[in-house]
């Protein structure tokens, strides 16, 4: 009795994410880091004439340092208040989620701590990157001969 | 000392000998600046890590509630403290310097009031002369041991808690003084069914509902006769839900009805999201505000239902639900 008269009133008070408020501004956020990451490969490959390879591994480890720099002064984690998965999704994310855990257990120690804790969140989407990978690497072998 | 109804305990000579507030840097720049004793400008309080942090602030406020007591630590029979950190380390931890008999307890949140509780009891069946109850929580220690990296840049919901940083600590005695601790009503643990932990303000609101009535029931009490009936850390949501839930139960909780939560910020001004948590929440308003308020002469009656979580991040990632509790003592001033 009493359990459902909770169940009743949690239900009609829960909180709404405002979720098209989100989405634009992850839209928004995402693709200004997107829009970064394009201008830094064609700065790579015209002005410095690197091979497209080259630049753009150049480009993702830019924006990995820069995702980590901006993680360790404080100011990425405003950017993701704000942004969500805008600022999660790209690579800078995963940036973020290995210096902000290497940050967190810092005090534990380099063995314990930092190399232990690193991969904590970013450890999911390495295994969910494998082993999509392998899925697709098996499709690609089955049907493109 | 005997009990009252299903739940509940009547005291007969437990006062508030002397009482302390320590807080961190946002707890300072809310609107309750000028109740807190202490305060530090910076979340890592002079230490190294916020396990540390965490431990200056609650030895901060044992010296600062043993000073205005003018007391030694020999002096005092025995400590009921608790934090929400793994085992309670930083209670643990931070009486290593402190030669008083501990008794860890673990409440979550409402660590506050079930010290005090426990205190109370021991004292009014006539143990020792002085008992000491304290309590701390720290952002960023919360932070890393129930949710992400403080760094991490997910983004939180409108419903997401803020925890306090800061301790509170009291000293219990026989002897009359001007605060007094009359009743109590201990909680009995209410499962919301909710599992989200990132919306714990109303996921404790069931709680603090029953123990609210039980109170009520109890001593046959009138919400009316409080000058203020405050909640621990339910926030700006718990609240509502709370209001909502009571009012189901013809309990109609009106302008006297406040939460801890959002007292202590200022929260169309501060990034806290839905107001502040943890078991410094209900500690510093209580040990703080109330008692400064109750010493000026403002406030004569108040409830205080320090609410808790009892979440466990594993329990939550297998499914299960996130319990509530949540623990009341009367408090009044002695005219």
């Amino acid at each position: 009795m009493e359990k459902q008269i909770y169940q009743k009133v949690l239900n009609n008070t829960k909180v709404k994410r405002p979720v098209v408020k989100n989405s634009l501004q992850a839209f928004l956020v995402g693709g200004i880091i997107a829009l970064l990451g394009q201008a830094l490969l064609d700065f790579y490959q015209l002005v410095v004439n690197l091979e497209e390879k080259v630049a753009t591994s150049l480009m993702s480890i830019t924006l990995v340092f820069l995702a980590s720099l901006l993680t360790g002064l404080g100011i990425y984690d405003r950017i993701g208040q704000f942004a969500g998965a805008g600022s999660i999704i790209p690579i800078t994310g995963f940036s973020n989620s290995m210096t902000s855990a290497a940050l967190e257990s810092k005090s534990e120690g380099i063995v314990l701590g930092i190399m232990t804790n690193m991969f904590k969140l970013a450890g999911a989407v390495i295994v969910a990157g494998i082993v999509s990978a392998f899925f697709s690497a098996t499709l690609i072998y089955l049907f493109s001969r | 000392m005997r009990k009252v109804g299903k739940q509940s305990i009547v005291f007969d000579n437990v006062y508030l000998k002397s009482s302390s507030a320590v807080v961190g840097p946002l707890e300072m720049q809310g609107p309750l600046a000028k109740y807190f004793d202490a305060h530090y400008d910076n979340l890592y309080c002079e230490k190294q890590n916020w396990e540390q942090a965490e431990m200056q602030l609650f030895t901060d406020a044992l010296d600062i509630a043993l000073v205005k007591g003018n007391l030694t630590p020999d002096e005092i029979d025995l400590i009921f403290a608790g934090d929400l950190n793994n085992q309670i380390t930083v209670a643990n931890y931070s009486l290593r310097d402190y030669s008083i008999p501990y008794v860890g307890v673990y409440g979550a949140c409402s660590t506050s009031t079930l010290s005090l509780i426990n205190g109370a009891c021991l004292l009014d069946g006539g143990f020792g002369r002085y008992i000491m109850c304290a309590t701390s929580s720290h952002n960023a220690t919360s932070e890393r041991q129930f949710r992400y990296p403080t760094e991490y840049g997910g983004q939180k919901p409108d419903s997401i808690t803020f925890t306090v940083t800061g301790a509170g600590a009291g000293i219990l005695t026989r002897q009359i003084t001007d605060v007094r601790l009359t009743k109590a009503t201990v909680g009995t643990v209410v499962d919301s069914g909710t599992t989200d932990s990132l919306d714990m303000g109303r996921s404790m609101a069931p709680a603090a509902l029953q123990t609210l009535k039980a109170h009520l029931e109890d001593f046959q009490e009138d919400l009316n006769s409080f000058d203020l009936i405050l909640t621990g850390d339910l926030s700006t949501y718990g609240a509502k839900t709370l209001k909502e839930l009571a009012r189901e139960f013809k309990i109609e909780l009106g302008n006297n009805y406040h939460d801890c939560g959002m007292l202590v910020y200022d929260l169309d001004n501060q990034p806290v999201f839905a107001g502040g948590s943890g078991c410094a929440c209900a500690a510093v308003v209580m040990y703080g505000y109330v008692v400064k308020q109750m010493l000026a002469g403002r406030l004569n009656k108040v409830l205080i239902i320090a609410t808790g979580a009892l979440l466990n991040p594993i329990m939550v990632a297998q499914k299960e639900t996130i319990p509530g509790i949540a623990h009341a003592v009367v408090l009044e001033r002695v005219k």
